[in-house]
């Protein structure tokens, strides 16, 4: 269908701090003991996309993510991964694969996509509209665990900044207006020109940028080459595109039309707009072709489409961009989202490796998983948690909406809730960690107590 | 044998345009159980004396000697022979081991779903023998079997009174000791659904022509077949259909169809492909597992037009879209103009066959032969499937019919000789020459035309939105012609608001209303211009649901309705309604009215099982009401029209 596949796997986000570290990229952290990048391959390989181009911050990380991508998915996918210096932005991380882009159209994908909305839905909606910029909206998730009622409630005003403003035309195809809601202060202005023509405008800041995009190759790479300042898709490229939507500056398909006057007759030529008349006439006119008012006089304004495709809310979508987003991904993998992880359940609602161990009179609850090869001690309980592989849990432990990664050592009488525990962490006995990240490798020494902390090595 | 019997009775009878919305099957169906299980009566020995009669039979002389038994004979014996529809049932059993031929009743009431007509027809057949044996032309056989059916008749009459007594009670006793296995069968074979006994009877159908035609190899076997199906030919005939056939022509079949085979080929090229009837449930399911589009099939559907196809449009779009990369042999410029087709972008017969002409030009482009393959036949065959994925994703409209013919009739056509690239060159020159000329050009020629029957003063009603009207209005506003325009429009497509806009930019002085208001607007006309999806060679004008309705008011007004096609959307086709062919679409769209929210009282519409919407697209416009077609061909009446599809098809085809 010509269309290119570059996924934008990240290098290591501040955000994540203590989670990614130098051993662990964003691209791998685990989301129900699977790398979550494994998610948006699958997502493509379902789709019948088998080439793709992964982009990674920084040559470390790369080194870590080729190898897995090779291993993991080496008949299955012919993938190409290219590292980019850190710190140029998803912008120029595109502008320095540019010369491998050759298709059509462009698909970018963030790394860190976890859903299941049909990316061909995508890249239909962009073809149909003949879109310059088609992106990807879904409603925002719910953050923070739904069991309990206060503390979601505290998320949501903690975090205001990540929703997205979106201005959407009446039949919700058409992209008028986004921004962050964190750049979003008191006010925004809103161009009048696109207001006027469109008659009417929608904004809604429940939809959240999914980061899927799909773009027409020749924009994408003009808009690169041009304003070579853009360093974010999202905050440049994208508003960009949107506020020039009507006033385009950049050639659609100036090289075609040029070549037809060259070498064909004037007559033909009338005949040529004629068919385009009729053929646009037989559509319903989008705003567009309204703003450029009947029979465009003399002088010709380009424009150009920005499109959106809105995911079904009986869809999935979330990325993994805070710590919150990462439990709150991992639970639902396992939980209400569990077709994504394409492990089947158990009849307790629960997935077990076969070869884990359970000590006498452990519970493990529903939408939980318990890894290949971890131990567990006498009367210990697990609730809506992942545990990795290799863990060694004594005995007396609770871990109640946690992640605790592979090889973690768990002494007796722990409690862990809410909280991560990075690969290789150690808690010691009658250690009680609430709301905590554990970095990698980390030692909780017995009986401390730590509520809402973030624990990692120091760097030597 | 009895499942046989029981699926051959059915007569493949393809219900099209007016029938009863509940088809008999079900309730026969369930009327056979109580009958079976009424205890056996004594008529049964009646049963047991024919079979050596059937045996005996010719089987020519059979089918000669099947009388149609008239209504009015019948009726009268049928109240009480109703009460000996049960009785057969035991002997069926009885005999259906012992003795393959059976009598004729017993046959029929093996099968569900005319047991009643057939056992009283067949009664009434003893009954009534003498009577027929003046009509039967083979009487010399017959006369026996008339006297043999004669004691029948009167064994069973006293038998009924009896209720069993003498020889005959022995006889019951076994029918009573073979009534249980039969009890159980029984209730098992009628709750057998109609497809599947329609598919038990073709399959059993074929595998008889194939044992027959083999020549009676054992006499046993022949025997059985041929005494089974002669005793069926009653209810068939009774049921007035022609084409279940007496066993001796289908024997007779499989070596006619290897004589005039060739015939028959040519004879289907010439024809059109029947259209698909989605009302027979076999080819829908077949049809939907060729299908890329998955559709789903609307529950309440209006019974007229149950043979249209008709599908839940609110997923069709998501599903197509989301299998946009699955989609591999479809070239991505095929699957945008289905995409756009499916989504209503892109409407209007010029504009869709365009839009689908320029993908086929890309895919010509971009088309090499795999090795092995010539060009001609590959590139037909990617034609056809690219085709038939347009078609899946809306109903495809004539002028699109036509265009694909020209094509692969081009393609067809080119000399073997030719490179690929050249043959590719040729075939893009070709599309290119057929929108030019067909299209484009043809719509100014008709502008030309039409612009000469426009006068100043005039007030010109259109309806809709037709491409060529507007360019006749453009023009003649261009010529400086004063007059006015009537722009009437209908829910839900309100397609008439985009050519208003373009209308009124240009300055034209327009009135715009609904198509309710059609009478009253039309005193003041002087002109209807109407567009048109097809004309037929009857000179019906197929186009827009109600376009003849405003052609009819205009007739009754006394206002000259002149239709403006062009010639490549003209049909060999006759159509004389518009329910045979025409096109559904969605019903939600006139269920809803956009931006009136309070006006919800179609909402959940398919939870009711009596209320059915019907949204057609298309409606048929007799030539009675049509003054005078305006084509590229000049101005005709529209009983010119077979004129120009013969004279000119053949040229339309080579151009």
């Amino acid at each position: 269908m010509d269309f290119q596949v570059v996924v934008l796997a990240g290098g290591n986000s501040k955000k994540l701090v203590p989670l990614v570290s130098k051993e662990v990229p964003k691209a791998l952290l685990p989301v129900a003991n699977r790398p979550v990048l494994s998610y948006v391959l699958e997502q493509l390989e379902a789709s019948n996309l088998k080439d793709v181009i992964v982009v990674v911050e920084g040559q470390e990380s790369a080194l870590l993510v080729g190898p897995w991508i090779s291993s993991a998915y080496v008949d299955r996918l012919h993938v190409e991964v290219a590292a980019v210096p850190e710190d140029v932005g998803t912008a120029g991380a595109l502008r320095a694969i540019a010369p491998h882009l050759t298709a059509k159209d462009i698909l970018v994908v963030s790394g860190d996509l976890v859903s299941d909305v049909p990316i061909g839905a995508v890249a239909a909606a962009h073809r149909r509209n003949d879109a310059v910029l088609t992106a990807m909206l879904c409603s925002s998730p719910v953050s923070g665990p739904s069991d309990s009622g206060s503390s979601s409630g505290k998320d949501k005003t903690k975090k205001s900044g990540h929703y997205n403003i979106i201005g959407l035309d009446p039949s919700k195809q058409f992209l008028l207006y986004i921004a962050a809601g964190a750049d979003v202060e008191k006010d925004t202005r809103i161009q009048k020109s696109i207001l006027r023509s469109v008659g009417q405008m929608e904004i809604r800041s429940d939809l959240m940028d999914a980061h899927m995009y799909a773009f027409k190759r020749s924009v994408l790479q003009q808009v690169l080459d041009r304003k070579d300042m853009f360093l974010s898709l999202k905050q440049d490229v994208l508003p960009y595109l949107v506020r020039s939507q009507l006033k385009s500056e950049i050639l659609l398909n100036g090289a075609t039309q040029a070549e037809e006057s060259g070498n064909e007759k004037a007559n033909s030529q009338k005949n040529h707009v004629l068919l385009s008349e009729i053929l646009a006439n037989a559509s319903l006119p989008s705003f567009h072709e309204l703003a450029l008012g009947p029979y465009g006089s003399g002088h010709v304004r380009r424009t150009h489409k920005c499109c959106v495709y809105i995911a079904s809310g009986s869809k999935y979508c979330a990325r993994l961009n805070s710590i919150q987003a990462f439990m709150d991904i991992n639970r639902d993998v396992i939980g209400e989202a569990n077709r994504l992880s394409g492990y089947s359940l158990s009849a307790h609602n629960n997935i077990i490796h076969p070869s884990a161990e359970l000590g006498s009179k452990t519970t493990v609850g529903p939408h939980c998983m318990l890894g290949e090869g971890s131990q567990m001690g006498d009367k210990c309980s697990v609730k809506r948690s992942v545990i990795g592989r290799h863990c060694r849990i004594g005995s007396n432990v609770k871990v109640v909406n946690s992640v605790v990664m592979n090889h973690v050592t768990i002494g007796d009488g722990c409690s862990v809730q809410g909280s991560v525990i990075c690969s290789n962490g150690q808690l010691q006995e009658r250690a009680i960690l609430r709301d905590c990240q554990v970095g990698a490798g980390f030692v909780v020494t017995a009986g401390s107590e730590y509520k809402g902390e973030s624990l990692a090595r120091k760097e030597k | 044998m009895e499942t046989s019997r029981g699926a051959r009775a059915v007569p493949k009878v393809r219900q099209v345009g007016f029938f009863t919305p509940n088809p008999p099957t079900p309730t026969r169906t369930q009327s056979v159980p109580p009958e079976s299980t009424s205890p056996p009566i004594s008529d049964s020995p009646a049963v047991m004396i024919v079979p050596p009669r059937h045996l005996s039979d010719n089987l020519s002389l059979r089918t000669a000697a099947v009388p149609v038994p008239e209504s009015a004979v019948r009726r009268p014996t049928r109240a009480d022979h109703v009460a000996l529809v049960g009785s057969y049932n035991p002997s069926e059993s009885l005999f259906g081991s012992s003795s393959p031929p059976a009598f004729s009743p017993v046959s029929r009431i093996g099968d569900g779903e005319f047991s009643e007509e057939a056992s009283s027809a067949g009664l009434c057949r003893r009954s009534n023998s003498a009577k027929f044996a003046s009509s039967l032309p083979s009487r010399g056989f017959d006369v026996t079997a008339v006297r043999r059916s004669d004691n029948f008749a009167a064994k069973a009459g006293r038998e009924q009174i009896k209720q069993a007594k003498g020889t005959e009670k022995s006889v019951n006793a076994v029918a009573g000791q073979q009534y249980e296995p039969l009890s159980s069968s029984k209730p098992l074979k009628a709750k057998t659904t109609k497809a599947e006994r329609r598919a038990l009877q073709e399959s059993q159908r074929a595998a008889k022509a194939a044992a027959l035609g083999e020549g009676n190899k054992s006499a046993t076997v022949s025997g059985s077949a041929v005494a089974g199906v002669p005793v069926r030919q009653p209810s068939q005939k009774k049921d007035g259909d022609s084409h279940n056939h007496p066993v001796a022509p289908s024997i007779a079949t499989p070596e006619k169809k290897g004589g005039d085979r060739p015939i028959e080929k040519e004879r289907k090229k010439d024809a059109p492909p029947p259209r698909m009837q989605f009302d027979d449930k076999n080819r829908v399911e077949k049809a939907k597992r060729r299908s890329v589009v998955n559709p789903t099939e609307v529950r309440n559907r209006v019974e007229l037009f149950q043979h249209l196809p008709q599908y839940e449009h609110g997923t069709l779009l998501p599903d197509l879209e989301s299998k946009f990369f699955q989609l591999d042999p479809v070239h991505p410029a095929v699957y945008k103009v289905g995409l756009r087709y499916l989504a209503g972008d892109i409407i209007g017969g010029n504009a869709r066959c365009i839009a689908m002409l320029q993908a086929f030009q890309e895919v010509i482009k971009d088309y090499s032969a795999p090795p092995q393959k010539t060009l001609v036949r590959d590139l037909t065959a990617k034609i056809n499937s690219y085709a038939s994925f347009l078609i899946e994703c809306r109903p495809q409209s004539i002028s699109m019919g036509n265009a694909i013919r020209f094509l692969k009739s081009r393609i067809h056509n080119l000399p073997l000789t030719l490179s690929e690239s050249e043959a590719k060159a040729t075939l893009l020159s070709d599309v290119d020459r057929f929108i030019n000329e067909k299209i484009v050009i043809a719509d100014k020629v008709i502008v030309r035309h039409a612009a000469t029957k426009i006068r100043d003063g005039d007030v010109l009603l259109t309806y809709g939105s037709s491409c060529v009207v507007e360019m006749i209005l453009l023009y003649a506003h261009e010529l400086g012609k004063q007059f006015r325009v009537v722009v009437v429009d209908s829910r839900p497509k309100l397609e008439g608001r985009a050519l208003l806009r373009r209308l009124v930019a240009r300055d034209l002085c327009c009135t715009y209303t609904h198509i309710n208001a059609i009478s009253y607007i039309m005193h003041d006309v002087t002109r209807v211009f109407l567009g048109a999806s097809s004309v037929l060679s009857n000179g019906t004008v197929y186009s827009r649901v109600g376009t003849a309705c405003v052609a009819m008011v205009a007739n009754a007004f006394h206002v000259p309705v002149l239709i403006c096609c062009e010639a490549y959307k003209f049909h060999e086709r006759v159509q004389l309604d518009s329910i045979c062919s025409n096109e559904l679409g969605d019903p939600d769209v006139i269920a809803k009215v956009p931006g009136r929210l309070d006006v919800n009282y179609l909402d959940n519409w398919t939870a009711n099982e009596n209320l059915q919407l019907l949204n057609l697209m298309y409606d048929a416009t007799p030539s009675d009401y049509i003054s005078m077609i305006v084509t590229d061909y000049g101005m005709i009446p529209p009983t010119s029209v077979p004129v120009i599809v013969r004279e000119y098809r053949r040229e339309h085809l080579l151009i």
